[in-house]
């Protein structure tokens, strides 16, 4: 009971971390890229752009760095157990983390925010890059974590059977990290790009700005036809690593009780809950799924039946078979969003190439709902990459069940899960509401922009900078 | 120096770099609605920490995945037993947190009014309850042999544990008082310095108790070590310096008392990290709650190299913003907004 409380604690609060954080890694690198354009260019319409998905962004950030302090503090809280048993190797990320990231970002967007007009200029720009960069760090830190619980390497059993560290480097070199950094990476800039084309579109459609905003379409499109073809490519790639250290994993993502080969790919099925064996198949393509899983056209891919049987020789017994419903219709959900946006990105593309892209009003209007796609294939992603580690909390060397905090009873899991879903939803709606306010507003007007503090002139008096907050 | 004691002293580091830092945040929270008179005024206090709270507040962060990497077994039971107050803790560092970004974005007095009681409560329960865990730390918890906390909610709320966490917030109050009248001017400078003085005293009477207590809770000698005597004459000197025009000596001084009062309780923790009221054969060690030789070299690298670097770039971004922030000169009236809110 405490144990399913606790993984409802988690599943809740990392799911909702995570809406924040790939909006903030993306669009604090697409912020900084229109900070750079004006630095370059000078155009006015960059700079009034930067401060605009400036106030988006910083926005998103408070939310998104006060729910990571709830993700830093959990694991000691909830999973007591598992904290004793791995933080000499899990830690040092986390740990990694807040000394290398985690400084850098909070101290160069303070510097960033209040530095307008107070810092020269490409000190002030050097400042959202670091910003951007911190973030990227951050990221890169968590990855290397979460991918040791997915594939751990790197770490020799103690005298107590407990893992400890031995080998730093094999964390950062995990084959699972690789692949998983670049596509959670890739997965970010997505989600910044669609939601900056999702705002130049609604002022586009309305005829507002129509010059700047078609700038920041342009931008979006251009960074995201690219970056959601690499992240298939790459999220393919991952899924033939995953196939070799998780085989349940991505057997249960397909449903593949019994072992095949070639395997055909099912693209919808009906039924295939958690014992249902034989789901009626509607739509299959054959030996799909082996280039999926294994790169090649005749690959195979061994069923959960079997996997069953050779986990319970190697481990004893037990289920471990992760929800396969669960893994399905993430994976699902994840790649058949992603084909959305990879057409409508290759449209955009085209009408960015005829010179059309601020006119069309039909791909205007779906580019706004676009916006709802990266934060559902984000959600999906990983509720596939953390159902499918079930039942393990690190995989081959602890099971979630026995991981949570003795000391902590069902009471207070669901009093600070109440807690924070209460706190969660009050600082969605105000996040909320005030994204739409600002995405709304119409940019600033131009010429705004105070310059460097230099001598004055005698009589003179500095101008009153504007309070930021 | 063992490795296991370089990390002990790392954290006692980083929790005083926490509370010198946030400790004034703590106070310009708790106390800009008092002090400030309007909304300009009100304002002007929360833009004096307006670029550095949030890089402060790292150091509390980088506290807690310091110790769950280096003392994970101290890590474990510390966050596991202080559960129901680390997650008031959490709730009153989610909702202050959001109001620095939140509150300025809208003209609407409710909004503001909400966010300002965030940003009060949050200055007063932060400092208030993670001062009540760090004396729990050291007058002890029924810990039992499995290095599992045996207690429940009331147990947190030891009387020196109670006492630790009025010190630390009385202190912060004093703190925060004292860095707005270093960083503002005109009437808000001045009813700063008022506030300072019943603060002050306040703040001497807490932290005279802290030590007499603190000598009694680790009974091995009366006399106070150098830096509780330096904390004592640091509050002293914080207290009388307040009433003055010396801004930047009284503020150097309300640090020095906190960081002496931090520093102190992990001086006389150690070598233990968690004391066991249960029995001393139950207590938290750095020896045997640390994380193998291997991770704590690579960590202790890691640390070399980066929080140098850290504290390179805060200080310089504490040397960008150093000028007062003035009242004066912007529009008064209550709920206005003065200046369309910039990103």
């Amino acid at each position: 009971m405490t144990n399913d409380l606790a993984r409802w604690q988690f599943a809740t609060t990392s799911i909702y971390h995570f809406l924040f954080v790939p909006l903030t890694i993306g669009l604090s690198f697409l912020v900084a890229i229109l900070q750079t354009a004006w630095h370059k260019g000078g155009d006015e319409d960059h700079r009034r752009l930067t401060r605009f998905f400036g106030t988006l962004l910083l926005i998103n950030v408070a939310v998104g760095v006060v729910t990571g302090l709830v993700q830093e503090f959990e694991f000691g809280m909830n999973w007591s157990t598992y904290s004793r048993y791995v933080g000499g190797v899990f830690g040092a990320p986390l740990a990694m983390e807040g000394l290398a990231a985690f400084f850098l970002e909070s101290t160069f967007l303070g510097l960033w925010l209040f530095g307008w007009g107070r810092l020269p200029r490409r000190v002030h720009l050097a400042c959202i890059w670091a910003v951007a960069v911190g973030t990227m760090l951050s990221a890169m830190f968590i990855m290397v974590a979460n991918s040791w619980m997915q594939h751990p390497v790197g770490y020799r059993l103690n005298g107590h059977g407990e893992p400890e560290l031995s080998n730093v480097a094999a964390l950062f070199t995990n084959p699972t990290f690789l692949w998983g950094y670049v596509h959670v990476l890739l997965a970010s800039l997505i989600t910044g790009a669609l939601l900056m084309l999702a705002v130049a579109a609604w002022h586009l459609r309305r005829e507002r700005e129509v010059p700047a905003f078609k700038k920041a379409a342009q931008l979006s499109v251009v960074v995201l036809l690219p970056t959601i073809v690499l992240t298939m490519f790459v999220g393919s790639e991952l899924g033939v690593v995953e196939t070799r250290y998780q085989p349940m994993k991505i057997a249960a993502a397909e449903a593949q009780w019994e072992s095949c080969e070639p395997c055909s790919f099912s693209l919808f099925q009906i039924g295939g809950g958690k014992n249902d064996q034989t789901p009626s198949q509607i739509i299959e393509i054959p030996r799909l799924l082996s280039v999926l899983a294994t790169n090649s056209v005749s690959g195979g891919v061994t069923g959960l039946n079997q996997l069953q049987r050779e986990y319970e020789k190697k481990y004893g017994p037990g289920n471990y078979v992760p929800d396969v419903f669960i893994q399905y219709w993430s994976m699902r959900i994840m790649a058949y969003l992603a084909t959305l946006v990879l057409l409508l990105a290759l449209w955009g593309g085209w009408l960015l190439h005829r010179g059309r892209l601020h006119r069309s009003r039909l791909f205007l209007g779906l580019s706004i709902w676009a916006v709802v796609t990266p934060f559902l294939m984000n959600t999906a992603g990983w509720m596939l990459t953390e159902n499918g580690r079930q039942p393990w909390i690190v995989q081959g060397l602890m099971k979630t069940v026995n991981a949570n905090s003795p000391a902590v009873g069902a009471t207070e899991v669901w009093i600070s899960l109440g807690v924070f879903v209460a706190l969660y939803i009050a600082l969605g709606a105000a996040e909320a509401v005030l994204m739409v306010r600002y995405g709304r507003k119409g940019l600033e007007p131009a010429g705004g922009e105070p310059g460097p503090p230099g001598p004055l002139a005698p009589g003179e008096t500095t101008p009153l900078p504007a309070l930021t907050y | 120096m063992q490795l296991h004691t370089l990390w002990f002293v790392i954290l006692a580091v980083l929790w005083v770099g926490f509370f010198v830092l946030e400790g004034f945040d703590f106070g310009v929270g708790a106390l800009h609605a008092v002090l400030g008179r309007d909304d300009t005024e009100r304002r002007v206090a929360i833009n004096t920490i307006g670029p550095w709270w949030d890089g402060n507040e790292v150091w509390l962060v980088v506290a807690g995945a310091g110790t769950f990497a280096a003392f994970p077994g101290w890590y474990a039971t510390m966050f596991s037993a202080l559960y129901l107050a680390l997650l008031l803790v959490l709730a009153a560092l989610m909702v202050r947190g959001v109001a620095f970004e939140f509150r300025g974005k809208s003209d609407d007095p409710r909004w503001r009014a909400t966010w300002t009681w965030c940003m009060t409560l949050g200055g007063i329960l932060i400092p208030l309850l993670i001062g009540v865990g760090l004396g729990d730390l050291l007058v002890g918890l029924p810990i039992d042999a499995r290095h599992e906390f045996t207690g429940g909610f009331l147990d947190l709320l030891t009387p020196y544990g109670l006492w630790t966490g009025l010190t630390l917030l009385g202190l912060c109050l004093l703190h925060g008082a004292t860095f707005l009248k270093l960083r503002t001017d005109g009437d808000l400078r001045a009813r700063a310095g008022i506030a300072a003085r019943p603060l002050g005293w306040a703040a001497i009477g807490l932290v005279v108790g802290f030590v007499v207590w603190t000598r009694i809770v680790n009974g091995h000698t009366q006399v106070p070590g150098p830096v509780e005597v330096l904390a004592l004459i640091a509050v002293v000197f914080a207290a009388l310096l307040a009433a003055g025009d010396r801004d930047g000596w009284a503020f150097t001084a309300s640090a020095i008392a906190i960081a002496a009062v931090v520093g102190s309780l992990f001086i006389d923790l150690y070598p233990h990290v968690m004391v066991s009221s249960t029995s001393a054969a139950y207590d938290l060690t750095v020896a045997n709650s640390a994380a193998g030789h291997y991770g704590l070299v690579v960590m202790s690298i890691v640390t070399a190299i980066f929080l140098p670097l850290v504290l390179l770039y805060q200080g310089w971004s504490f040397y960008v913003f150093r000028a007062r922030v003035s009242a004066a000169g912007r529009p008064r009236s209550p709920g206005s907004a003065a200046s369309p809110a910039a990103p």
